[in-house]
């Protein structure tokens, strides 16, 4: 028989729900299954193939040991998966498949769909069952499952099929460099941390005794004893726990620089070497537990820094992973809809692709053929499905959630916003915050000075009471060592970026959080910043020829333009020829021939200037964007569009007011239609009809003002004036070559969240102040007592441990409250 | 007091014992996942146990 949890059961009790997903089971469905020697109602055929397929294998007892329901089969339908079989190809396997030996082959899976204990055990009891399948092991933090099978007796093809049977889903993982490095990264410091732990406790233990026992009291050989016991166990310690703080100083000292490494290898080197010699002796001091601990303490401070730069790095990952391995290339569209399945990489611009529902765009493209929904979560932070009709430009790493489409590839690899947004992230994590910069060269400085104080004090007492020269050196080594100084900065960076990451604000250069925190001026443009992005094209006036004629010229003009208004032509005018001798104006407008003709589409000067003079062009209605179309003969039609201003735009501006910001529109579009957002969000500092260059001499006449600008833009035109300002954030929707210069991302979209971002860096700039403030503080106190030598190696030990867990809990206060604390949270 | 030289010398080989098997657990990856184990060991695939539940029940 079997028992469910509390939760099932209370379900179960509602009369008729599905024994296996717990959905409601249909009026007049008849899917039964013998379970437990029970005939159980089922949803739908899919529960029931899947219900059917575990008791199958004999693994009936998944039903008692589970305490959740899985997903519903009816989202994971076999067949909107694609054709596994592309997966036993040994061109797309040679990602994520490694042959351990002959005829053995490893492949790295992403499993989904897993909500509990209960379906590891499910899946990796199903697959040990397959034929072939000779190991199986699923990690259950991070769902990944490395499985093991003979290539004679199976194929990976129908591994995933087996695991799909059950109603999960599999598909392979490329395991990156990136990943395997961090878990080296991460192995070897928890290894080295943890035998200075265990050395640390034991020294400690024969450290207690000589310091509780009165003089006298102890027996020489016993204290003997216990030294040499230390000795043993510092010497793990000190060659391999604290080998990376030698080899560090080492490199620094050869590229002639003083690292904060210097100052921590001398205090080791120092500390060892004068106990090695009292032990040899017989007589005199030994610091065995001060060094162990000094050495414990500091790698449990990198430990945590670790985690969190890791953390900051998952995001990544999982980007990384968006872009599927596959593609269904249609062979001959738009003739006949057959397809081939071939590695996403082969892909190449104008390739048509079928992507089905539940797939992932391999590439950016355009929708040719149906509408659907989309799922830009893990891009953009978005949870809503985004609608996409024909005509609309789809973002490689998506998901189609609704229908089929046929996509017309526009960008593949290197150049889509996916690995755009890849190689942003990537930049960010190598990108040394010029914060930092400024703490490493004060504590270079700092670093210097301790040497010296070292030195001088300890050549003092030689010459005063030499027994003193030793403990006096390794105090003052050991209570000023910077790490206090050297954590303050990074550890609330580290934290705040990856908490900004996943607030949908992705930080790109190291400056930027720091400029964020100090604007005082955010310029904003207006198109696809303040505004949705997507105008729609409202009204055509015409002044001669054809509505037809003129949206098939204009379309033609715009056909390979980027900007969102020509895009709104494109939508309307379907099947434009193209045009030839083009020539774009940034700014402006485009130049080009159609038919013979040539003709101008852009702003209403640009497009008068064809014609030679500018007399009959009205004047745009209030509130609207337009654009014009004109030939050497004058002005053809004007197009009128309408764009949607972003929800949350004028509580943007009014909350970064708030934080004492100036706030200005800076916009290329006409000037009624700037006033009219500009009064509906409340900017009082507005400019219309600017092109990139003069925003960009606005920015520089603001900055020479003393202001720190940030600038909030989109699109290709804005790059200048993104560069120019001190800090760029860049929205998501803007094009690839605007977020290469911007410093920020918004992935998510929602201005609010750069307010947010904002607060949230300024938090980190004052944690970072007190930090620095306090290792400062600390060290004036601590110095002249270590120089005159009132503060023995191991309170000096403690003095250091306490002000690098200060600084380092501070700078933890920046993660979110009330949530399972990022760094103690392991695994996932 | 002479016990101490048997009893130091024994735990520095202790120490070193546990610091080489924490050394091999680590390289063996057995910190890589802390969650799944726990599980995994309750579910330790017994038929002859679920027949025997069943029989129970009977």
């Amino acid at each position: 028989m079997t028992t469910d949890s509390p939760t099932l059961q209370r379900v179960r009790a509602h009369a008729a729900s599905c024994y296996h997903c717990g959905l409601p089971v249909p009026a007049g469905a008849r899917h039964r299954v013998v379970i437990g020697g029970r005939a159980r109602d089922m949803c739908c055929a899919g529960c029931a193939a899947v219900a059917g397929a575990i008791v199958g294998s004999g693994l009936e007892s998944y039903y008692e040991k589970r305490d959740r329901f899985p997903e519903s089969p009816r989202e994971a339908l076999p067949d909107i998966v694609g054709d596994p079989r592309v997966f036993d190809n040994p061109e797309v396997q040679a990602g994520f498949v490694a042959e351990p030996a002959e005829h053995e082959r490893e492949a790295a899976l992403i499993l989904e769909g897993i909500t509990c204990p209960a379906c590891i055990w499910l899946n990796e009891s199903h697959l040990c069952r397959q034929p072939g399948v000779k190991a199986v092991h699923i990690n259950y933090a991070t769902r990944r499952a490395t499985v093991r099978w003979d290539a004679r007796l199976t194929s990976l093809s129908a591994i995933l099929a087996s695991i799909r049977a059950i109603g999960y889903r599999a598909h392979p993982y490329d395991a990156c460099a990136l990943e395997a490095a961090q878990k080296r990264e991460s192995r070897g410091l928890l290894a080295r941390l943890a035998i200075a732990a265990l050395a640390m406790m034991q020294v400690m233990m024969y450290a207690v005794p000589a310091y509780i026992a009165s003089a006298g009291s102890m027996p020489s050989d016993v204290s003997s004893l216990m030294r040499w016991a230390s000795l043993v166990l510092t010497v793990p310690v000190v060659f391999y726990s604290a080998s990376g703080f030698f080899s560090a100083a080492w490199r620094d000292l050869r590229a002639r620089r003083l690292g904060m490494d210097v100052p921590v290898a001398a205090a080791i080197a120092v500390a060892f070497l004068a106990s090695v010699r009292s032990t040899l002796a017989g007589a005199g001091e030994v610091y065995f537990d001060s060094l162990t601990m000094f050495v414990f303490l500091l790698l449990g401070a990198r430990y945590l820094e670790l985690r969190a730069r890791q953390k900051a790095a998952a995001y990544l990952e999982a980007l990384a992973r968006a872009a599927p391995a596959v593609a269904n290339r249609l062979l001959n569209f738009p003739l006949c809809l057959n397809f081939e399945t071939v590695g996403a990489g082969s892909l190449v611009a104008g390739d048509h692709v079928l992507v089905r529902p539940g797939e992932t765009f391999p590439a950016d493209g355009r929708i040719e053929q149906g509408d659907t929904e989309t799922d830009e979560s893990l891009l953009t932070g978005e949870s809503r499905p985004v609608r996409k009709h024909e005509g609309d430009s789809v973002v490689g790493g998506a998901v189609n959630r609704a229908h089929p489409v046929v996509v017309r590839v526009e960008r593949v690899g290197e150049q889509t916003i996916l690995s755009a947004i890849v190689r942003l992230t990537e930049r960010a994590a190598h990108a040394r915050p010029r914060l930092q910069e400024i703490a490493d060269r004060v504590a270079v400085r700092f670093t210097a000075g301790v040497l010296a104080t070292a030195l001088a004090a300890g050549l003092w007492w030689l010459l005063h009471d030499a027994r003193q020269a030793a403990p006096v050196v390794i105090a003052v080594l050991v209570v000023t060592c910077p790490c206090a100084l050297a954590l303050a900065t990074p550890m609330a960076l580290a934290v705040a970026t990856s908490e900004m990451a996943r607030r949908g604000l992705l930080v790109t250069r190291g400056h930027a959080l720091e400029v964020l925190a100090r604007a005082d001026c955010f310029v904003l443009d207006k198109t696809g910043t303040l505004t949705v992005g997507h105008p729609v094209l409202q009204n055509v006036r015409l002044l001669r020829g054809s509505r037809e004629e003129a949206l098939m010229l204009a379309g033609a003009l715009e056909r390979s333009s980027e900007h969102p208004l020509a895009r709104a032509i494109c939508a309307v005018a379907r099947d434009a020829p193209a045009a030839t001798q083009l020539r774009s104006a940034p700014g402006h407008g485009v130049e080009g021939v159609v038919a013979g003709r040539r003709l101008r589409v852009g702003n209403a000067r640009f497009v008068a200037e064809l014609a030679g003079d500018s007399t009959g062009v009205p004047a745009p209605e209030a509130g609207e964007q337009s654009v014009w179309l004109g030939d050497e003969e004058g002005p053809i039609a004007a197009f009128g569009f309408s764009d949607a201003l972003r929800p949350d735009a004028a509580a943007f501006v009014q909350r970064v007011r708030s934080l004492g910001a100036r706030v200005f529109l800076l916009s290329g579009d006409a000037q009624s239609s700037v006033r009219a957002t500009a009064r509906t969000v409340g900017i009082d500092e507005w400019k219309a009809a600017q092109s990139p260059q003069d925003k960009q001499a606005f920015v520089k006449a603001l900055q020479a003002e003393g202001a720190t600008v940030a600038m909030v833009g989109d699109g290709v035109n804005d790059a200048p004036v993104l560069a120019q300002a001190q800090v760029s954030i860049a929205l998501m929707s803007g094009a690839a070559l605007a977020q290469g210069a911007a410093d920020m991302v918004l992935l998510s979209g929602r201005l609010l969240d750069l307010a947010q971002g904002m607060q949230y860096a300024r938090r980190t700039l004052r944690i970072v102040r007190q930090n620095l403030g306090w290792a400062m503080a600390y060290n004036v106190v601590a110095i002249p007592l270590a120089v005159t030598g009132s503060v023995t190696p191991w309170i000096a030990g403690i003095g250091m441990a306490g002000s690098s867990m200060l600084v380092v809990l501070n700078a933890l206060r920046l993660a979110r409250p009330g949530r399972k604390h990022p760094l103690l949270a392991f695994g996932d | 007091m002479d016990i101490l030289y048997l009893l130091v010398p024994l735990s520095v080989a202790l120490a070193f014992a546990i610091g080489a098997a924490f050394l091999w657990s680590v390289r063996s990856g057995q910190f890589d996942d802390l969650e799944g184990p726990a599980h995994r060991i309750l579910d330790d695939d017994d038929r002859q146990r679920e027949t025997a539940d069943r029989d129970q029940a009977h």
